[in-house]
C-alpha cells in the first residue's frame, strides 16, 4: 500500500483489491472522515485544485495525506496555458511587448523590461537607450514591485483566513494601480515599455501623484506590517512552515526572497546590474530561518527598499527636465506615434495624422513601414535577467534576422519555483501546504503562459 | 505562413555564404574550406520580400534570397573572463581523457555572451564540471529552452540551458542540437535538480526527449495533446474573424513581411 502514490494512476499490479477508495465531491467531509475512521483507514489521497480559493489561481495540489500529515505533493500546472510564447512569433517585435505583459499579470512591468531589455541587447542599443525612459523603467518596475508584494503578502493572509491583511494590502496596491492608470491608461497590461524606451512621457502631473500616492503606499505598508509582524496566529502559523534550506534553494533554482529568507543576498539587480540600478541607493535584505515568516519579513522589507528607489527616481526625473528623450532617437525603430487622447479615447494624435498625411509622404510611409512590418534585428541570440518581484525573469530571444521573434521564452520565477512544493509540504501538516503555497507566492499567468 | 522550403537550398546558401565572409579571413577560410562549410549555422533561407506568396507580387522582390545564418565560431581571444573560463573548462575535460575539442566543438562569443556548443553525450559531464570546479561554480541553473530550426538538416532541436555562477558573478549558455530522428538529449536533473520542470516543458513543447529524467511528462498541454506546440511546423491555430462585413485571417495566414 505505500506505494501507491498521488502522481499516477495505481497500476494493476499494484492494487489492492480491499484498499477503499474515496471519493469527494462537494459532499461533506465529516461523513467521509466517519467513514475512513471506521475502516480504519488514515491514507487520502486529496486533489486540491484547480479550482480553489487557497491555491493562488489555478494551481493543482496532488496531497498523499495520512491523518494531517502530507507524505506526498506534487503540483499540477498547465490549466491556464495559452501560448503567449508561440504568439510572439507571429507578431512583430514591438507587438510582442503586448503579449508577454499579460504572463504574470500580477508584474506585468518585468516581463515588458526583460523582453524589452533582450531586444535592445540583440538590436546592440542597449547604450542608447536615453536616461530618462531607464529612469522611468526602474520607477514603474518598483512600484509594481510593491503592489506585487502587497498581492503576496495579502492574498496569502487571505488564505489563512485573515480578511483584514487582504483588505489593507489591496487598499495599498489600489494607490499604485491608479498611479499605473495615469502613467499607462491601464491598471494592467501596459504595453508601456518598448523596445528603445517607453511608449510616452509622463503625463503632467505623475510625479506629484506618484509622490501623493506614496504617502497612501506607506501608511498601508506600515498598517499591513504592524498587523503581521505582531500577529501571535500569523506566527504560528508561518513560523518554520515551509522551510528550504540554502542548499535547497540552489538545488531548486529557486531565487527571489525564497533564496533571501535563507540568508543568501542574491539580486540581479546588484550581480547583473540593468537599466542603471548600480546608481541607485538600496540594500537586499535577507532572512536566516528559510521560512514563510521570513519570506513575509523579506517582502517587507523590500517593499521599503523600493519606496526608496522611486523617491531617488522622482528625484532625477524632476533634474531631467519635462522635455528629456524617452526613446531612442534612431527613427528605424522609435515608433513615431503621437500619443494623445482622441474623441474614442487614447489614440494617435489628430496634429501628427494631419502632419504626414498632408505635407510628407516620405514621414507617412515610413510610419506605414514600421508599424505594419517593423524593424529588423540582426540574426543572433540575447538573454537578460531582471529582477522579478518573485525572482529572476529570464529572457531568452532567438531572431532569425526578420521582423518578428523566431522564439522568445521567459523563464519565469513562479514557474521553477514551483518546483519547491514537495520540498516544503512533504513531513508537514495539511494546513501547512497552503501557508507554504503562499509564501512561494506563484501567480499562475506567469507559470503556464 | 512560412512557405515550404527546400532544405538543398539551405546546403547551397551556406557554401554561398562562405564566398562572402570579409576579406581578411578569406584566406583562412580557403585553407580549412571543408571545415568552414559545414560549421556555418544556415538555419533558413528567406525568399521574396513578404511572407505570402503565389499572390502576384508585382514588387520586384519576390525572386529575393536570402540565407539567414547565425553567428558561427569564435577566434580567441573571446575576451574577459570567456578565454579563463574556457581554458579552466578545456582542463578539467581533457584530464578527464574526454577532450575539450570532443566534448565542446565550437565557441560562439556574441553580443557579450558566451556560448559553449556541446556534444549531448558529454552534456552531462560539461555540467558536472561547470557546477563543481571551484574555479567555474556554475551553481545555478536558470532552466532549460528549446529551439527548432527546421532547416538545419541533423541539428533541428536545441536545448538551450543558462547557467550562473553567483560565486563569481558570470553567466554563459549552453547550447546542444539533436536531429528530429533521433531527438535524444541526456537529462541534467542530476546535476542540476532545477532543471526536472524545465525539462518537462521542453519535451512538451518541442518532443526533445531527455534520457533519464525521473517523470518525463507533459507540463503545460494536457496529457494525450498531440504533437509538439513550439515547433516550427505546427500551425498557430485560430479562425477568421469577421466584423463589419470584413475578415480577418488568423494570425499565421496574414499577409506578413519575410
Amino acid at each position: 500500500m505505500s506505494n501507491v502514490h498521488a502522481t499516477r494512476p495505481v497500476r494493476d499490479d499494484e492494487a489492492t483489491p480491499d484498499l477503499p477508495t474515496f471519493e469527494a465531491s462537494g459532499g461533506d467531509w465529516s461523513t467521509i472522515a466517519e467513514e475512513a475512521s471506521r475502516l480504519g483507514e488514515e491514507r487520502i489521497v486529496v486533489n486540491m485544485g484547480p479550482q480553489h480559493p487557497s491555491t493562488h489561481g489555478v494551481l493543482r495540489l496532488m496531497l498523499e495525506i495520512e491523518g494531517e500529515t502530507v507524505t506526498e505533493a506534487r503540483a499540477g500546472i498547465g490549466y491556464l496555458h495559452t501560448g503567449i510564447e508561440k504568439n510572439m512569433e507571429f507578431r512583430t517585435w514591438t507587438q510582442g511587448v503586448t503579449f508577454c505583459t499579460r504572463m504574470d499579470y500580477v508584474a506585468p512591468l518585468f516581463q515588458e523590461a526583460g523582453y524589452c531589455l533582450a531586444v535592445e541587447k540583440l538590436l546592440g542599443i542597449t547604450d542608447d537607450v536615453p536616461e530618462k525612459a531607464s529612469v522611468i523603467r526602474v520607477l514603474m518596475m518598483e512600484l509594481n514591485r510593491i503592489a506585487s508584494h502587497f498581492i503576496a503578502l495579502g492574498t496569502g493572509g487571505n488564505e489563512l483566513g485573515a480578511t483584514t491583511i487582504m483588505t489593507l494590502a489591496f487598499q495599498g496596491r489600489e494607490h499604485i494601480l491608479q498611479v499605473f492608470e495615469l502613467i499607462t491608461g491601464l491598471r494592467m497590461n501596459h504595453a508601456y515599455i518598448r523596445p528603445g524606451g517607453v511608449v510616452q512621457d509622463l503625463p503632467p502631473g505623475a510625479v506629484d501623484a506618484i509622490r501623493e500616492a506614496l504617502v497612501g503606499v506607506r501608511k498601508f505598508a506600515g498598517d499591513l506590517q504592524k498587523l503581521m509582524l505582531a500577529n501571535p496566529i500569523l506566527k504560528l502559523r508561518y513560523q518554520g512552515v515551509g522551510y528550504l534550506n540554502l542548499a535547497g534553494c540552489m538545488a531548486l533554482g529557486m531565487t527571489g526572497p525564497i533564496l533571501r529568507s535563507a540568508g543568501l543576498p542574491y539580486d540581479v539587480r546588484k550581480a547583473n546590474p540593468y537599466s542603471g540600478y548600480e546608481t541607485y541607493d538600496f540594500d537586499v535584505p535577507t532572512g536566516s530561518d528559510a521560512d514563510a515568516w521570513d519570506r513575509m519579513v523579506v517582502r517587507f522589507e523590500e517593499m521599503w527598499q523600493s519606496i526608496h528607489i522611486v523617491e531617488q527616481a522622482l528625484d532625477r526625473l524632476a533634474a531631467l527636465g519635462p522635455n528629456a528623450p524617452v526613446m531612442v532617437a534612431d527613427k528605424k525603430i522609435a515608433w513615431p506615434a503621437q500619443l494623445a487622447v482622441g474623441p474614442d479615447g487614447q489614440g494617435n494624435s489628430l496634429e501628427h495624422i494631419k502632419d504626414i498625411m498632408g505635407t510628407s509622404m516620405e514621414a507617412l510611409i515610413h510610419h506605414f513601414k514600421l508599424v505594419t512590418e517593423g524593424f529588423r534585428v540582426r540574426a543572433g541570440q540575447a538573454w537578460t535577467e531582471v529582477e522579478h518581484p518573485r525572482g529572476v525573469l529570464g529572457v531568452h530571444v532567438v531572431s532569425d534576422g526578420g521582423t518578428h521573434p523566431y522564439r522568445a521564452h521567459f523563464r519565469d520565477p513562479s514557474f521553477n519555483n514551483l518546483q519547491a512544493v514537495s520540498a516544503m509540504c512533504e513531513g508537514g501538516n495539511l494546513a501547512d501546504v497552503v501557508a507554504s503555497v503562499a509564501s512561494i507566492d506563484p501567480v499562475l499567468g506567469g507559470v503556464d503562459r | 505562413m512560412t512557405p515550404p522550403k527546400d532544405k538543398d537550398l539551405v546546403a547551397k546558401a551556406g557554401e554561398a555564404e562562405v564566398g562572402t565572409t570579409p576579406p581578411d579571413t578569406r584566406a583562412e577560410v580557403g585553407a580549412t574550406k571543408d571545415a568552414t562549410r559545414a560549421t556555418i549555422p544556415v538555419v533558413d533561407v528567406r525568399h521574396g520580400m513578404f511572407g505570402v506568396h503565389g499572390s502576384g507580387d508585382t514588387s520586384g522582390y519576390g525572386g529575393l534570397v536570402v540565407p539567414v545564418v547565425l553567428p558561427g565560431p569564435s577566434e580567441r581571444p573571446y575576451g574577459g573572463w570567456f578565454d579563463e573560463v574556457v581554458d579552466i573548462l578545456a582542463e578539467v575535460l581533457d584530464a578527464s581523457g574526454t577532450g575539450f575539442a570532443a566534448a565542446v566543438p565550437s565557441v560562439v562569443v556574441d553580443r557579450g555572451e558566451l556560448t559553449l556548443e556541446v556534444a549531448r553525450e558529454h552534456l552531462l559531464e560539461v555540467a558536472q564540471a561547470l557546477r563543481d570546479d571551484q574555479d567555474l561554480r556554475f551553481e545555478l541553473s536558470m532552466g532549460v529552452n528549446g529551439v527548432h530550426y527546421p532547416h538545419e538538416t541533423g541539428a533541428e532541436l536545441h536545448a538551450v540551458y543558462h547557467l550562473v555562477s553567483v560565486t563569481h558573478g558570470r553567466r554563459l549558455r549552453l547550447e546542444v542540437t539533436a536531429s528530429e530522428d533521433d531527438p535524444h538529449i541526456p537529462s541534467t536533473v542530476a546535476v542540476y535538480p532545477a532543471n526536472d520542470w524545465h525539462e518537462r516543458e521542453t519535451w512538451d513543447f518541442f518532443g526533445i526527449v531527455f534520457d533519464g529524467h525521473p517523470s518525463l511528462a507533459r507540463i503545460e498541454m494536457p496529457d494525450d495533446w498531440p504533437g509538439h506546440p513550439q515547433r516550427k511546423d505546427y500551425p498557430l491555430g485560430g479562425i477568421p474573424v469577421e466584423y463589419k462585413g470584413a475578415t480577418t485571417p488568423p494570425p499565421d495566414q496574414r499577409r506578413s513581411y519575410s
